[in-house]
């Protein structure tokens, strides 16, 4: 069967997008990202250094010719994230771009007003735009509406291992959609991306819990699997939950014969 | 206006120092164990009981760090403006009653500084001065700014305190980080460590964090001079200190550095000194304390110690400083605020950096903010 997900026009086969912002090193982020065959990893423009001969992340992930999801990490306005999604554009030479908005450094939650206007402006300028947003379907519904061309709520706060702490709002928000829904932030084990997965989400995105493992690599090849396993249990039907047995009874068979 | 000398009014210095002393074993593994730490927790972290969990600690204090910003260094350099000051301060190098060749950077100096700074790789400076404000005052900083705005990408300042408006108009020529440190919140040895120029005025140092904020700073730092006082109620003033602007002010990014007391030109020495085991027991108090805020590390300490400290909890350090102004270029033999204990070339301690798995990050900001 061929299950691809489409997102901007471009296809891809792995449901799950990596982050790259906490790897102790370049090669350890190249071996974490080729073992989870991941097709789209994200950059942050604040750490990318073009044109420099030191061995920096964008020639890394150039080298790797995995597709580039800029993002506006840093950015406090929707004014912010626009200067740099058009700086982003020119240095990663794509139009994908990971709206992240997030004026509050310690939890680092989305503010859904300035993200709304940014989106607005962004797809007008031709982007195609993957916002990061708070679990609320109201606001993934605005951002569909105005053109984004996938949604991105959290699981729970970023960096934060919790796992699908949203579930509720998320299933909602898959419920709802039209738009590809990518669950980022918050995913901290493979069974968290494979419940993601299960629940419809069409990808996930991850970092902390594969760069922080005492084995990237590895912790990568599991995500894979995860994630795979979860998007097959999903499109297999999963079976209903019941609180109890549903045993035929003796007293209801003749129903059967009627 | 509403500013942290209320909070702080409310506590009085004994009373807090023996509450510390107080906590006992079972208080710090609570603090050690619990998810969400309260001040009282901070308190228990400080404690001379804590002493026996350091280890603990620090090991919570790595996972937590590992968590939020992963395997990765932050890099910084200092770059001195200027030593002239119109203070007097017992532990400093650059107060008013040294003896001591004034130098203030020129254009074409600080220039040549900012350019072989940037040539060792850094992207990320430090702007520091002593605090004389006709001859360093705003208007230097204005131009200061202008001239190496396009040299770097990421500017913090390490100056006398301003005003409000002072921070907006060098916020507005690309100022993102302020640091300010207290030195001690003990107000009546502030004043025997400061006792002339502006900076005796303890409350107006006191509120400049939220001067700093008001203006809308992107970054702040805090800290205290540890050494001059009790360290244990010191560094809980500067977590009371932060707690409260994360409130106030909650946009802004904080950071602490925890500078030691280090021999300079007619400086004093440590009154409370603050031992290794003390210094692993501070930073991963601090953590413990705010999983989220950066933690610095300066060239004041060790080689060897500053390379255990990389896994511990801290997020940032500087390499290769210099502590005179144009120490790297023009006046390598001026008088030093200090002196560095870690002399290592850059090149050195980023390869220290990447031997213990962790990445030496340059640059970590744009220009677009």
């Amino acid at each position: 069967m061929n299950d691809q997900l489409i997102i901007g026009g471009r296809a891809f086969t792995s449901r799950l997008f990596l982050g790259t912002g906490k790897f102790g090193s370049n090669p350890i982020m190249k071996a974490a990202i080729l073992s989870s065959g991941s097709e789209l990893v994200t950059a942050a423009l604040k750490r990318v250094e073009k044109g420099l001969e030191q061995e920096n992340l964008l020639s890394t992930l150039e080298l790797l010719k995995v597709n580039l999801l800029p993002n506006t990490s840093g950015a406090r306005t929707a004014e912010e994230a626009i200067q740099c999604a058009l700086l982003a554009r020119e240095v990663f030479e794509t139009d994908f771009l990971k709206l992240e908005i997030h004026p509050d450094p310690k939890y680092l939650m989305p503010d859904p007003v300035e993200t709304l206007k940014a989106a607005e402006e962004l797809v007008k300028l031709g982007f195609t735009v993957l916002p990061y947003i708070h679990a609320d379907p109201v606001i993934c519904k605005r951002l569909e509406d105005v053109g984004t061309a996938a949604v991105m709520p959290l699981g729970a706060p970023i960096g934060s291992n919790q796992g699908l702490v949203s579930r509720k709002f998320l299933e909602i928000i898959i419920e709802q959609s039209r738009v590809p829904v990518v669950v980022d932030a918050g995913i901290g084990r493979p069974s968290d991306a494979a419940l993601a997965m299960e629940i419809g989400a069409d990808a996930v995105l991850v970092n902390t819990a594969i760069a922080g493992a005492i084995n990237p690599e590895k912790m990568a090849s599991a995500f894979k699997k995860a994630v795979e396993a979860g998007r097959e249990a999903y499109i297999s039907g999963l079976d209903t939950l019941r609180s109890h047995a549903e045993a035929s009874s003796p007293f209801t068979e003749f129903l059967d014969l009627l | 206006m509403h500013s942290f000398t209320t909070v702080f009014n409310n506590y009085s210095w004994e009373e807090t120092l023996d509450s510390i002393y107080r906590k006992t074993p079972d208080d710090v593994l609570r603090a050690i164990y619990t998810p969400k730490r309260s001040l009282e927790d901070f308190k228990a972290l400080l404690s001379p009981a804590a002493s026996q969990y350091v280890k603990l600690m620090a090991e919570e204090s790595r996972r937590l760090t590992l968590k939020r910003f992963g395997k990765t260094i932050q890099l910084y350099i200092p770059l001195y403006l200027s030593n002239e000051c119109q203070n007097i301060c017992t532990y400093c190098g650059f107060s008013y009653d040294n003896k001591l060749e004034r130098k203030t950077l020129t254009d074409a100096e600080l220039l040549a500084e900012a350019e072989f700074v940037k040539s060792m790789g850094y992207r990320h400076v430090l702007l520091v001065s002593g605090e004389a404000n006709q001859t360093v005052g705003v208007d230097y900083f204005e131009n200061a700014l202008k001239l190496i705005g396009p040299v770097f990408d990421h500017v913090s300042m390490e100056v006398q305190p301003l005003d409000e408006h002072e921070y907006k108009k060098l916020m507005s020529h690309g100022l993102e980080n302020v640091l300010v440190y207290q030195e001690t919140y003990h107000r009546e040895d502030y004043k025997i460590h400061h006792p002339k120029g502006k900076k005796s005025n303890f409350d107006y140092r006191l509120e400049t964090p939220d001067r700093i904020g008001r203006a809308g700073v992107r970054k702040m730092g805090l800290g205290v001079l540890l050494g001059l006082d009790d360290w244990r109620a010191d560094c809980f003033f500067t977590g009371l200190h932060v707690n409260y602007l994360e409130k106030a002010y909650w946009k802004t990014q904080y950071g602490i550095s925890f500078p030691r007391l280090r021999p300079c030109s007619g400086g004093l020495p440590p009154k409370l000194p603050v031992s290794d085991r003390d210094f692993v027991q501070i930073i991963s108090a601090y953590r413990l304390f705010k999983p989220e805020i950066e933690l610095s590390l300066s060239t004041r300490e060790t080689p060897e110690f500053r390379d255990q400290l990389i896994h511990l909890g801290i997020t940032s350090m500087s390499a290769g400083s210099k502590t005179n102004p144009g120490g790297y270029t023009v006046a390598s033999q001026s008088l030093e605020q200090f002196e560095i204990s870690d002399e290592r070339k850059v090149p050195d301690v980023i390869q220290a950096i990447k031997s213990q798995g962790y990445e030496p990050v340059w640059k970590d900001w744009d220009k677009t903010f």
